[in-house]
């Protein structure tokens, strides 16, 4: 049976969940403080983090505790977190709710990592979008520092740290973690190559840690209850508990929190969750872990389950949780134009093959939607595909790629449908192959 | 575009400088990193919020308070669809476009807006008060459709309630 875990998102209901008072009435900072008052080795926490399991949730899904140990030992350069809050993976809401429910929750988490990794300075970089993350993020900020949580010498323990709120502008790239690096310089945020990977050598040049604001949260949970807690929690290999986020054609939509494992058909159609689809309506397709995973079809839903193994079974990938349901009222090939014009706008142009690539596949999908597609145009998507995934900097051409390709070979016949009906509309210009 | 280009947004110094106090604010932003140039995108947002845009002189200005070229500051303004480099109306609206609330009546809310107002998308009302945008996913799809009203959210919007909106977004 499927049910909430309320970790997380455990005081969201609260009034004034967001404020310094409650938080602290409910544990916080305890954790923080026992830490700062035992001076707990780093190295300690790091091994703890990684023995919990904890994976990324920023959509990549990396061992959390196995990236910190990445900094090097002994540097002599500062040391930075950053916490990636740019959230806006298509179909993700939930670092969202953190920010504007329990920002404590974040920063205490943002005070162990540091404490871990041995940074004094840590930047939150949000979206300028979220107006209202950011007010509550910087109040409890400023009520942090007012306790004495951060700054120098916190609470006498010898420990120094500055937390900085940081505002991007409205781009999807700046959440690839070395994008961000660039967007925080003030340089044009396009990716960096790897090596160096940003452990090594990140922000202003120096080891940095880049975490999702979901991960970030779990820390003091994990740091309170222990590895062994954690990892006990729904799926043994890939441990933990999730905010999902569920959009589209379902009855009630929104965001629950629930541990690793369940049936993602469970989660639709349960009375105490979605509800099902809306009513008169089937299932369609669901794109389970944001726009960047490969679509899955009813029968795919009805075996799925939520975790990286099973996800696997099923080609697709949990990504950030963001979970797109879509009826049968759905034109799929509408819906594949509507997320490749994302991609086309928001692929930063570094790379040939993702800032050619994109606009072409939205001409082409354009074309057919027209009711001028030609027979190899199917192929030619595909083709373009090929040309595109691995052969970048980044991962936005291949999450592109991936919800493009799955969508063509399962809903194929749909596209032929289109290419073989008669035109109906003025050829769009400029979609020749 | 068919609207008319528009006045220059609010503020008396539009297209200028950044008032005194809030130059006063920002001074101390540049501090936060080891280099000033850092501070560009939290700066050019709080200088684009007082003056509705950055135009080119405002991009000098800021390029000399952080001690870079204009080109630097260029480069990232043009970068990001959250700078402006031409002149917006008095409130800007940013309708979300992405799948998730294309699915559930961005589309058509969309569309409303543009007949509304009489613009398309990016355009701007005759009057100043209004340009329309679309945007990229905005992070709250369980509650699509979602809206901006001045960078302010708004959700599970439909057209009688938006039209409220803009009536009151005087």
């Amino acid at each position: 049976m499927i049910r909430e875990t309320k970790l997380l998102s455990a005081r969201f209901g609260q009034p004034q969940s967001w404020a310094l008072e409650g938080f602290r009435k409910d544990g916080g900072y305890e954790t923080w403080l026992k830490v700062l008052k035992d001076k707990r080795p780093p190295a300690e926490l790091v091994a703890e983090v990684k023995a919990s399991g904890l994976k990324g949730r920023g959509g990549a899904g990396f061992s959390t505790g196995t990236k910190w140990s990445f900094i090097p030992k002994g540097t002599t350069k500062p040391v930075y977190l950053c916490v990636n809050g740019d959230e806006s993976e298509p179909g993700t809401f939930k670092d969202r709710q953190i920010l504007e429910l329990d920002p404590h929750q974040l920063l205490e988490g943002v005070g162990l990592t540091c404490y871990a990794i041995g940074a004094h300075t840590a930047y939150l970089y949000l979206r300028c979008e979220f107006a209202l993350g950011l007010r509550r993020l910087q109040a409890a900020l400023d009520e942090a520092y007012k306790a004495g949580l951060f700054g120098k010498n916190i609470q006498g323990s010898g420990f120094d740290l500055e937390v900085h709120t940081h505002i991007g502008a409205g781009a999807y790239i700046c959440g690839e973690e070395t994008s961000l690096l660039n967007s925080i310089e003030g340089v044009r945020p396009y990716p960096r190559n790897k090596p160096p990977f940003p452990a090594v050598e990140g922000l202003f040049g120096c080891p940095t840690i880049i975490n999702n604001v979901e991960t970030i949260a779990n820390i003091p949970h994990i740091l309170k209850r222990g590895a062994a807690w954690h990892a006990a929690l729904g799926n043994k290999e890939d441990p933990g508990s999730r905010l999902w986020c569920v959009s589209g054609h379902v009855k009630r939509r929104g965001v629950w929190e629930i541990e690793t494992g369940f049936r993602l058909a469970e989660l639709i159609d349960s009375p105490d969750f979605c509800g099902g689809m809306r009513p008169g309506r089937k299932l369609k397709a669901v794109i389970p872990g944001g726009s960047s995973s490969r679509v899955l079809l009813p029968d795919e839903v009805a075996v799925a389950t939520m975790d990286a193994p099973g996800m696997k079974q099923v080609n697709s990938s949990l990504g950030s949780a963001g979970i797109i349901v879509l009826d049968d009222s759905t034109d799929m090939v509408d819906a594949v134009l509507n997320l490749m014009r994302f991609y086309a706008h928001e692929s930063c142009g570094q790379c040939t093959p993702c800032r050619e690539g994109t606009p072409w596949v939205v001409k082409v999908l354009e074309r057919i939607m027209s009711g001028h597609g030609r027979a190899e145009d199917l192929d030619l998507l595909l083709d373009l595909a090929d040309n595109m995934e691995g052969r970048t900097v980044c991962a936005l051409a291949d999450g592109a790629c991936w919800p493009l390709v799955s969508i063509v070979q399962k809903f194929r016949a749909e596209f032929l449908a289109k290419i073989r009906a008669p035109a109906r509309a003025a050829a769009p210009a400029g979609a020749g192959a | 575009m068919a609207a008319a280009t528009p006045t220059p947004a609010a503020g008396p110094q539009a297209g200028g400088a950044p008032s005194a106090a809030l130059v006063a604010k920002l001074t101390p932003l540049k501090a936060r990193y080891p280099h000033a140039k850092a501070a560009m995108v939290p700066v050019l947002r709080a200088v684009q919020a007082e003056l509705g845009w950055l135009g080119p002189d405002t991009q000098a200005w800021v390029a000399q308070f952080l001690g870079v070229t204009a080109l630097e500051v260029h480069e990232v303004v043009s970068f990001y669809p959250m700078l402006y480099d031409k002149p917006v109306g008095k409130h800007v609206i940013h309708v979300c476009r992405t799948l998730s609330c294309d699915a559930c009546g961005g589309k058509e809310l969309f569309e409303h807006l543009c007949s509304k107002l009489g613009v398309q998308r990016g355009g701007t009302t005759q009057d100043g008060r209004f340009t329309l945008k679309a945007a990229e996913c905005l992070a709250s799809c369980g509650t699509a459709p979602v809206v901006l009203i001045d960078n302010e959210r708004h959700e599970n919007l439909t057209p009688e309630q938006i039209d409220r909106l803009l009536e009151a977004a005087q």
